[in-house]
């Protein structure tokens, strides 16, 4: 009997081959900045629009039913669809890619942004206020600091979500570590796609663990402490009134 | 767009049949598994953190990645159904095994102890006090887990298993919105109608959720 090959060896050809490395022409360091330039563009973008509505709505409570829906409905919507769309719209590009990436990143932050303020405890406000805070001061001094830690996560699965989907950019033609996946496949070179398919895995996990460290670094101790408490709490009893309320902002990742 | 769908009615409805079962077999899947699962978490607290840990990472993997490095794992073609069912089940199990774990840890407490004190053996206390009790938040991640599988499903057209995102790829070859906006369109409307069904499950499950809302 002929002694099996080890397949696994072949896989990793490609990644640990130092010639696609090299840091000039298009190499794995070229994909890899691409990927992350695509995925904090539209974060920022996505940050700009999301997170002043957000607030607006959830210090407010107008509008409330307009960021669950959007919230709901972003989820639903197939991203390899919105980015097939914009680009027959528009044409092989980086906007359209940008644009279907923000659609998709918008939502979850607009839900939790609205859902963290809405969680902040209301007697706190009503201290803020009492202690003559004015309205801008009551958002960015009492609400913002208490609905951080759900904002933040919000952020973090947008940003999971758009570095995840970013790889479906390369089948229209655009750079980034999908463009690995995408060549590979279709010329069947096998240790180019796990070599892809590895780095996009192991690029989210370092973005994720990444701003898992800034979530620690921005939201206050003993906000976080008692978040923790409140939102086990609050999941454990969603409030009968409001069942259409976000429950999880976290989509899964396309 | 009337004319599309009229000349390509089998096509789309063999595409929309197809996505259905690519969608929702995995969430079965995810649901079988996640209930032992998610059980054992409570039983053994310290399995807890390496369930959420593991399933967060599983879930941080893009679903594309997934579809391409699996068959390099288990024994199926990179282009069977069955691999698209397989990666879609991974992510339903990460996400609802910490639903199932945290819905049961939150139900801990008076009622539970109640139940052992009326002498409930802890099979019964499971499936008569625990499970109904943590049912509206177990059926908030079945939400969320159906109607991502339905939304990333279309993902698998690159590889060319993927439901109604053969409407995509085919509109991007052709450069035509017909498929496209057809695909999206019943997509979401497929979405809004399982979700819709979870929501009618969960009221008829839990008939005491609206007696208490007056």
């Amino acid at each position: 009997m002929p002694a099996p090959v080890v397949p696994m060896l072949n896989y990793f050809a490609y990644l640990f081959d130092g010639g696609h490395w090299s840091l000039a022409g298009e190499g794995i360091p070229d994909r890899l900045l691409q990927h992350i330039a695509y995925t904090l563009v539209t974060l920022a973008i996505s940050a700009v629009i999301a997170l002043p509505v957000g607030l607006f709505i959830g210090h407010t409570n107008r509008g409330a039913f307009l960021a669950i829906n959007i919230g709901n409905a972003g989820r639903s919507l197939p991203t390899f669809g919105l980015l097939s769309l914009m680009v027959v719209l528009v044409g092989i590009g980086t906007l359209p890619v940008i644009v279907a990436l923000v659609v998709l990143a918008v939502p979850p932050i607009l839900a939790s942004t609205y859902a963290g303020l809405r969680s902040v405890d209301r007697s706190a406000v009503d201290a803020a206020i009492g202690m003559g805070m004015r309205p801008m001061q009551v958002l960015f001094r009492a609400e913002v600091p208490m609905a951080l830690p759900l904002i933040v996560s919000g952020l973090r699965s947008a940003l999971l979500q758009v570095c995840a989907t970013a790889t479906v950019a390369a089948y229209v033609g655009l750079g980034g570590l999908g463009r690995l996946l995408i060549d590979g496949l279709s010329t069947n070179d096998y240790p180019q796609v796990f070599a892809g398919a590895v780095l996009v895995a192991v690029l989210a996990v370092l973005l994720d663990l990444l701003s898992a460290a800034v979530e620690r670094a921005v939201v206050s101790p003993g906000v976080r402490e008692r978040s923790v408490r409140r939102t086990r709490w609050r999941r454990a009893r969603p409030d009968p009134t409001n069942e259409d309320a976000p429950t999880s902002p976290v989509g899964i990742s396309g | 767009m009337i004319t599309y769908i009229q000349g390509n009615q089998a096509r789309i409805l063999s595409d929309l049949g197809q996505h259905v079962w690519l969608s929702l077999l995995p969430v079965l899947v995810g649901v079988v598994l996640a209930l032992p699962a998610g059980y054992l978490t409570v039983r053994y607290r310290w399995l807890y953190q390496p369930v959420v840990n593991l399933g967060g990472i599983l879930y941080s993997v893009p679903s594309l990645a997934l579809f391409v490095v699996i068959p390099a794992i288990i024994p199926v073609g990179t282009l069977s159904p069955l691999n698209i069912v397989v990666a879609l089940s991974v992510y339903s199990f990460a996400l609802l095994a910490r639903t199932v774990a945290d819905a049961l840890i939150s139900v801990q407490g008076e009622t539970t102890w109640a139940a052992a004190a009326m002498g409930f053996r802890p099979l019964r206390q499971l499936f008569g006090v625990e499970l109904p009790m943590a049912l509206p938040v177990m059926m908030a991640g079945l939400r969320v887990a159906t109607v991502s599988n339905i939304s990333l499903v279309s993902v698998g057209a690159i590889i060319g298993v993927g439901g109604l995102g053969d409407l995509f790829t085919r509109g991007l070859q052709l450069s035509y919105l017909a498929p496209i906006i057809v695909g999206i369109v019943l997509s979401v409307l497929l979405a809004a109608v399982c979700d819709s069904g979870i929501v009618l499950v969960q009221r008829w499950l839990t008939p005491w959720t609206r007696a208490g809302a007056r």
